[in-house]
Formats: structure tokens, sequence, C-alpha cells
């Protein structure tokens, strides 16, 4: 008489067990190995680093094996296991200007100081299913290699500021927000948002940023430059009281280049909206800068209309390991509450034929 | 056996002691939201993490912990929840309302009158209870600053209006100490009532929205309604097919192709504290 509608102990075991042989698939098939999903799919372990806000190759490349591919859910565990990890301070802010560049692009400008880098990219690729992976290969031939130009590689935006064209940002020394530690507390200043934006979902700032070239927020954008290469990290101990070297990551920065139409107390000039990410991440780093732009709209003077120029709407929604969770969460048992809904359905509809 | 590589209680003791001191303030405002730096859990969001992390911030080696879903501790989060607890604290779990120090609960509150030095633990999805009619945070913020609730009321005016009673059947909001409008999580309007002058200290969670808040032992805890409309908790109008309950909060079953109904009491450990009914009636 009373149906099994509760789930137990037993059920959850068994259930993860099938989990575990449905993540490993055709036994008679080799493992994939954690170094294998580091090295070769490399741009899935990137994002998970990303949004899992923890740089860390391994763990991002477990995370995405263990989450059988789903990103959201690997960047989830990589968070959890994140979130575990004593927090011994800020790094000193790392400087991209000096970043060893493998890719670094101007869609401004034909050539500049520097030259074009297309690095390792799937642009102009022909997007035509190489059948040729499919099949076992011998080892890729090398990829031809150049003498790196040891000249330096100035900012677009700066070469810009340094004209007068492109307005100068506010400079502080503060110590920047935390959004790990402290909640957003709107209005954000834009050091905390940018923080959410860089771990914020690839798929949703897209969306948010293709929004504002079709008119919800019109930012006029330019790619004023897009850069992909390491970047040294220092830390200063606070009982050393000097910067040691940490090491190296892999960081994708782009800058936006967005018309101004000036102000009562200022000309008319550019203005530049910001991505940074782990990795290698050009379409969330572009999204973001995209995004970016949209939120300074009220410090700007300009209208905020639009939905990527809404503080609130966009970093309550941008993180995707909130937002699965709760959207995720639907599939509890929500039966008490239907009861109670039922039951005032019903006298509603009582009332109502009364 | 505590999980090797863990704290007591999975999060650091710094960061209890962040919570602690949110706890504190909300204690000591009742109903006010207090903002708190909540961190990523193994969990998912929306599924317990606020909940979760008051747990973990006040849990001792000495406590008993329940844990409740829809009034029930056998459904699977809050089995999962449990489990999680077993593994990163050790303590003694219980089923059974009184043996209890600490209840963790999801859209229920037990049955069973709670006692003095209980804490029970809610979940909270969205703690601001004027969401739906306004859902920015830093409009909502000012409303509660200055006690402005008429949205609410109008809202309410308006379902009378319209249908007679208010609409709202879960999630109904309250008035803390005369003083801040709450969100009683989506504990059903029924259980509205329990929470005044509750003996027990009343905790809330919301991991995601990042915020916690509290009801104190014995404070006032009003369901917002009018004089000439008063707040109507409801229930099914049906007895346990189990224990017979016609008192407790009711779970409605479907058990057959045909839609014949049944109802069972959604609290298990109340239902099964109470004699059975005979089942000659099979």
């Amino acid at each position: 008489m009373y149906v099994a509608v509760k789930g137990g102990e037993r059920a959850i075991g068994n259930a993860h067990a099938w989990l575990d042989e449905a993540r490993r698939g055709d036994p008679a098939l080799l493992e994939l190995s954690v170094e294998q999903v580091e090295q070769q799919l490399g741009l899935a372990v990137d994002r998970v680093m990303a949004e899992g806000s923890c740089h860390d190759r391994g763990l991002a490349a477990l995370a995405v094996k263990q989450a059988r591919g789903d990103l959201i859910e690997a960047a989830f565990l990589l968070r959890a296991y994140r979130t575990t990890l004593a927090r011994f301070g800020n790094s000193e802010p790392v400087e991209t200007g000096a970043m060893r560049i493998q890719r670094r692009i101007s869609a401004t400008y034909k050539d500049l100081p520097g030259g074009q880098v297309l690095g390792p990219t799937f642009d102009y690729t022909h997007r035509l299913l190489d059948f040729a992976l499919a099949a076992e290969r011998e080892p890729v031939a090398p990829a031809p290699e150049g003498v790196a130009d040891p000249a330096p590689m100035p900012r677009v935006t700066e070469l810009l500021a340094k004209e007068g064209l492109m307005r100068r940002e506010e400079t502080s020394d503060a110590e920047p927000p935390d959004l790990t530690r402290d909640p957003l507390n709107f209005p954000v200043p834009r050091a905390a948002w940018l923080q959410a934006l860089a771990r914020g979902d690839e798929g949703f700032l897209l969306g948010l940023g293709y929004s504002t070239q079709r008119g919800y927020g019109n930012s006029h954008p330019f790619a004023g430059e897009i850069r992909m290469g390491e970047v040294t990290v220092e830390f200063t101990p606070p009982e050393l009281g000097f910067a040691i070297e940490l090491g190296e990551i892999v960081l994708t920065e782009c800058q936006m280049v967005n018309q101004f139409a000036g102000s009562k107390s200022e000309p008319p000039q550019f203005t530049r909206g910001y991505g940074l990410v782990f990795g290698h991440g050009e379409r969330k780093a572009m999204a973001m800068a995209l995004v970016d732009r949209g939120l300074r709209a009220e410090e700007l003077g300009e209208p905020v209309d639009a939905p990527a120029q809404s503080q609130e709407f966009v970093l309550y929604h941008c993180d995707n390991v909130e937002a699965t969770g709760f959207v995720e969460h639907l599939k509890l048992p929500h039966y008490v509450d239907f009861q109670s809904e039922l039951e005032k359905l019903r006298s509603l509809r009582q009332e109502a034929g009364r | 056996m505590i999980e090797a590589g863990y704290n007591f209680g999975y999060l650091d003791e710094n960061t209890k002691r962040m919570i602690r001191r949110a706890l504190l303030q909300a204690v000591a405002l009742p109903g006010y939201q207090v903002p708190f730096g909540s961190r990523e859990m193994p969990l998912p969001y929306g599924w317990g993490t606020g909940g979760i992390q008051v747990t973990a911030s006040i849990i001792g080696a000495d406590d008993v912990l329940k844990v409740i879903d829809q009034g029930a501790d056998d459904t699977t989060n809050a089995v999962s929840i449990r489990r999680f607890f077993n593994r990163v604290t050790g303590v003694a779990t219980t089923e059974h309302t009184g043996e209890a120090t600490i209840i963790q609960t999801r859209h229920r509150v037990p049955e069973a009158t709670l006692r003095e030095g209980q804490v029970l633990v809610y979940q909270v999805p969205m703690p601001e209870p004027l969401f739906r009619l306004e859902p920015r945070v830093a409009e909502t913020k000012r409303m509660h600053a200055l006690a402005d609730y008429g949205l609410m009321h109008v809202k309410l005016y308006e379902d009378i209006a319209r249908h007679g009673a208010a609409t709202t059947s879960y999630n109904y909001p309250v008035l803390v100490n005369r003083r801040y409008l709450m969100s009683p999580s989506p504990i059903p309007a029924f259980d509205n009532p329990k929470l005044d002058m509750m003996p027990a200290l009343q905790l809330f969670g919301a991991g995601r929205e990042k915020r916690i808040y509290a009801v104190p032992p014995y404070t006032e805890v009003k369901s917002l309604d009018f004089d000439d409309h008063p707040f109507q908790p409801a229930r099914a109008n049906a007895a346990c097919v189990i224990c017979g309950s016609r008192e407790s909060y009711l779970d409605e079953l479907i058990v057959d192709d045909g839609g014949t109904r049944h109802f069972v009491c959604s609290d298990t450990d109340y239902c099964a504290s109470r004699p059975p009914l005979q089942e000659a009636a099979e």
C-alpha cells in the first residue's frame, strides 16, 4: 500500500556504482589517463581552471575525467576542492605587458610594434572533420619554429592612451576585494565584478557579450588586442618582505576598444572593456571584455537599460556553479510544498465554483 | 571514522569563526539577513549549502545530528547530508527529533515541539522575502532598512481581493520581533505557527545567496495577515493511512493507475512514534 517514494542509502550507493561503471565505459578499451586529458584536452582543462577559479592543470584534468567530460560539473569539483585550501594572501599584480607571448593579435592595426603573432589557433582553419585524427597516427611533425622577436610588445590600448584617445583607467593600490571571502555588496567596484566575470560561465558571458553587439547596450567594440602566453606570478611573504617567484601561468587577456561620446567633463574618446582568464580562453576573454564594458555604462553616464549593463543581473547569474546547483535542485523532492499548492489550488477552485 | 585530510566539520576553523560571527549578529538582530563569505561546498548550491555551513560551524563532537528533507530522514538529500557530516565529523546521528541537539531541515519544521537547547537549522534557497516583488537586492535592502513592507501588504491585499484568500501556500512571509520581514524558507504555511515563541534556536543559512539569519528562542514570529483576514494555515483534510493522525502535515501519494490517493505523515519520525493503525482494513 505504501509506495516506495523515499530513497535510501542503498539506492544512492547503487546509483553511484553505476556512475563509476558508466564513467569507465567499455573496459575492453584503454582507460583515459589524467595526463592524457591534461595534454590532449587542454582547452577543456583551461576552461575548468578558469570557471573552477583554481590554476592547477593536473587537478582540473582529474576533475574533467571524474566528471565524465561535463565541464560545469568539473568546475564544481575543482571549486569544492579549492575552498578547502588555505589562503595565504594576494600575489603581486601579474604584468601581462611582459607576457611571454604565444599569441598576440590586434584587429585595430594592420601592423604594430611586436607584430601580429597568430599562435596555436583555430582561426582560419576550415572546420572540416579530420578523419585522419580518428585513426591513430604517427607522432605529429613538429611545427616550424622561428626566432622569437625580443622586442617588447606594447599594449594597443597604451598606444592610444599616449595619444590621449583612450580614457585612462583609475588605478589603486588598495587591497582588492575577494569575492570568495566577502559576498557581493551592490553596487560593487569594478575589481569585484571583473573577478566574478573571470570565473563566470563562458556560455552565459558569450550570450551577454553577443547581446551588446546586437543593440542591447550598444558598445561598438573593436578587439584592440588579444594576447595569450605565460606570465610570472610573484608573491611577497610578509616575513621576507620581498617578492619571490612562484612560477608561470598561462593567461589570455583581451582589451576591447569602444567608442565613447564624451560627457560634460570629458571629450569624446575611446574606452575599454577588459577580459582576463586562466589558460587559453579567447572566446571567454573577449566575451568578458564586452560585458565589462557593458557594466561600465553607469560610470560613463550612459543609459542603463540592457541586461549586460545591469550589475545585479550579470553578476548574480554568471556563476555556473551557483546556477547549476539551483536549477538542478528542482530535482530534489518538493512534495511538501507541492502538497500545500495542491490544497491551495483545490480550495481556490472550490471558492471560485461557489 | 573521520575522512582523512579534512578538518572537523569540513570547513577550516577561520571560516567557522567567520560564520559564527555572522550567526551572532543574526541572533542579535532577529530576522535580519547578515551577508557572509559563503564557501563552495562539496554539495551543490541549492541543495543545502547554507544549512550545511551553519551546521558545520556550530557542530561539536558531543552533538547529535538529525537531518530531514520534506520532513523525512530517508529522503535522498537528507541521507546524503547526514552521510557527509558523518564523514567529516563522525558525530552521532539520530532520526528521533527528541534526541537531536541539531536538526538540519529542508522545507519542514518537525511536528514534535522542540525544546530549549536544540538548534533547528533551515536550508534556505531565497532568503529575501520580497524577491518576487522586487528582484533588486540593493532596493530590498533599503526597504528592510526602512521597514517599508507596503509592497508585500499590497500583494496580500490583491490576493484577497481577487481570490478571497492569500494564494501563498508555502514560504509564507513572517514578521520577526515586529521588525524584519523574513522568509521562513519554503516550509508549508502550516508550519509557520511553530516558529512563533519556539524554545529552540532557529538558524537559517542561504549558501548561494550568501546570507544568514536567525530567530532566537522565544521570539515573536507573526505570519503576515489582516485583522479581518487572519492567517490560515492549511493541511490536507485527511488522516495518515499509517498512524491515523489528523493533526500532522501530510504527503499525498497516488497509489494506482486509477489515481487513488492516500495520505501519509510527512514527518516520518512523528509517524513512527505513534501506534500504527490496525492492518485489518487491508
